[in-house]
């Protein structure tokens, strides 16, 4: 039994579900929930106002971590959960849920460079 | 006037006789301060003989007695009879072998606790004459908690992991590691590293809790796994920012 | 005498529906399924933005429509219970002491939904104003 790389990918799930349970209901609650409850104006969601919120570099650092973080937390959590479940094709199942994470986490670079 | 019994469903299994397990049933008296484990001594003194269980100390402290009563792990002596229905189902410990009736098969914890070098390494043998390892009452209070394993085996009985992962080393074992590296008289975090740390160690255990859950004792391995998780990533990022760090 | 040890092996798919404890645990699990899928819907919608706002108002009429909407309800509430599953356990995780005393795990928790609600709180006057 030799040692494990696991404590990376255990601290980024950790970070990222510490993040997660901090910020993500209230991300819901405004991107998804709060026009339709009619608790915000339906500006708030508009291209010229986010683009806006975007322009700063801290909210493009921001935005990166958080979505960096809080997808590597569910791709691991959802490696294991597959696992729990029977799956035993682990380097299948580690293929598909890092992969969708790295693929994501690129996607993010990539349109905060364009914004 | 007719006495208040309880039906007890026990999961029966002699190797020599059956291909299975298979349950029997026997009707008990009913007495109030009595627990499962009195029932069953009752059945093998009154009505089956043959029935095998372990039991020793009936309170609590041997850790002897673990099984499965009406789906959840504990210690017969622990759970009294007024606690429970009419109908009360015992079954050996889950994910252990069978030996015989509620008898199982322990080797594989005992092989998992040794391996986590369960006992103090200091950093230099002192002889006796030499006096005492001294510790505050302070550093006895950071480990002294995990002190408490009873060896029971409830948690591994409880813990799904260990029902899906035969090589992960188990709550107890981690939690007696965790207790011996939290201890100020130990140096021996690095050498148990290889076990506590590896892929069947700490990283197999995906905290789902139950173990603490049953815990007679209260020991709580679900933290000592997690305390034990953080520290493994700190050490593993320091080994990483400062290789010439002696741990 | 012979030994014959017997293995009652439980399924490998089905075991946590036997134990509402197991039951509670896997629908902890799930909601990073509903948390990811969030994201991910995050990213695309950051992505679209950066396209330009043709594409953008095209990403949020269908994240919009009901089927979004549905999602979105469902993934609010696995949300909360991850955010309540994660502070239940951040004391067992790091237990604090201050001094020589344990500071009690239900200060931490409410220290923790506290520090939820400032956040939850900031973020929505940040980005609603």
């Amino acid at each position: 039994m030799s040692g494990s790389n696991k404590p990376i990918i255990w601290g980024l799930f950790a970070a990222g579900g510490t993040v997660a349970a901090f910020l993500v209901p209230v991300l819901i609650l405004i991107t998804c929930l709060a026009v339709p409850l009619g608790l915000l104006s339906i500006d708030v969601l508009s291209y010229e106002h986010l683009l806006d919120l975007m322009q700063h570099p801290l909210s493009k650092l921001v935005t990166f971590a958080v979505l960096f973080l809080v997808i590597w937390h569910a791709a691991h959590r959802i490696r294991i959960t597959a696992h729990d479940l029977g799956i035993r094709n682990d380097t299948l199942v580690i293929v598909i849920c890092y992969g969708i994470a790295a693929a994501g986490t690129l996607l993010v670079l990539a349109a905060l460079f364009n914004i | 006037m007719s006495e208040r019994v309880i039906e007890l469903d026990i999961l029966r299994y002699d190797p020599e006789q059956d291909e299975a397990p298979h349950f029997q049933t026997y009707t008990v008296p009913y007495r109030d301060d009595w627990v499962v484990l009195d029932a069953i001594n009752y059945v093998k003194d009154e009505l089956d003989c043959t029935l095998s269980y372990r039991w020793s100390c009936h309170m609590a402290v041997c850790g002897s007695c673990g099984m499965i009563v009406n789906g959840e792990p504990v210690l017969a002596c622990h759970a009294f009879l007024r606690d429970y229905p009419q109908k009360i189902r015992i079954e050996p410990l889950q994910n252990f072998p069978v030996e015989r009736d509620l008898v199982v098969v322990m080797d594989d914890f005992m092989d998992k606790l040794s391996s986590v070098k369960p006992y103090l390494v200091a950093r230099e043998e002192k002889d006796v004459d030499d006096g005492e390892y001294l510790q505050t009452p302070a550093e006895l209070a950071q480990f002294k908690q995990y002190t408490a394993c009873i060896n029971c085996l409830l948690c591994y009985s409880a813990c799904p992991q260990y029902a899906l992962t035969e090589s992960f080393v188990g709550p107890a074992a981690l939690a007696l590691a965790h207790r011996y590296n939290l201890d100020s008289r130990d140096v021996g975090r690095s050498v148990r590293e290889d076990v506590v740390a590896s892929n069947s160690g700490i990283w197999e255990c995906s905290f789902v809790g139950a173990c603490s859950e049953v815990c007679p004792k209260t020991v709580d391995p679900a933290a000592a796994i997690q305390q034990t998780k953080i520290a493994s990533t700190g050490d593993y990022f320091l080994k990483f920012l400062m290789p010439w760090k002696r741990q | 005498m012979s030994r014959r040890p017997y293995i009652r092996e439980p399924s490998k798919t089905g075991w946590w529906l036997a134990q509402p404890r197991y039951i509670r645990y896997m629908m902890r699990e799930i909601s990073a399924v509903f948390i990811g899928i969030y994201i991910v819907v995050l990213i695309v919608g950051l992505w679209q933005l950066s396209r330009g706002e043709a594409a953008y108002i095209k990403f949020l009429a269908t994240a919009e429509g009901p089927a979004g909407l549905t999602f979105a309800v469902f993934a609010m509430l696995f949300a909360i219970y991850h955010t309540y599953t994660w502070f239940q356990v951040t004391p067992k995780a790091m237990p604090l002491t201050l001094g020589s005393k344990r500071i009690p795990g239900a200060f931490i928790i409410a220290a923790h939904w506290f520090g939820f609600v400032l956040v939850s709180t900031a973020l929505w006057l940040l980005v609603g104003s």
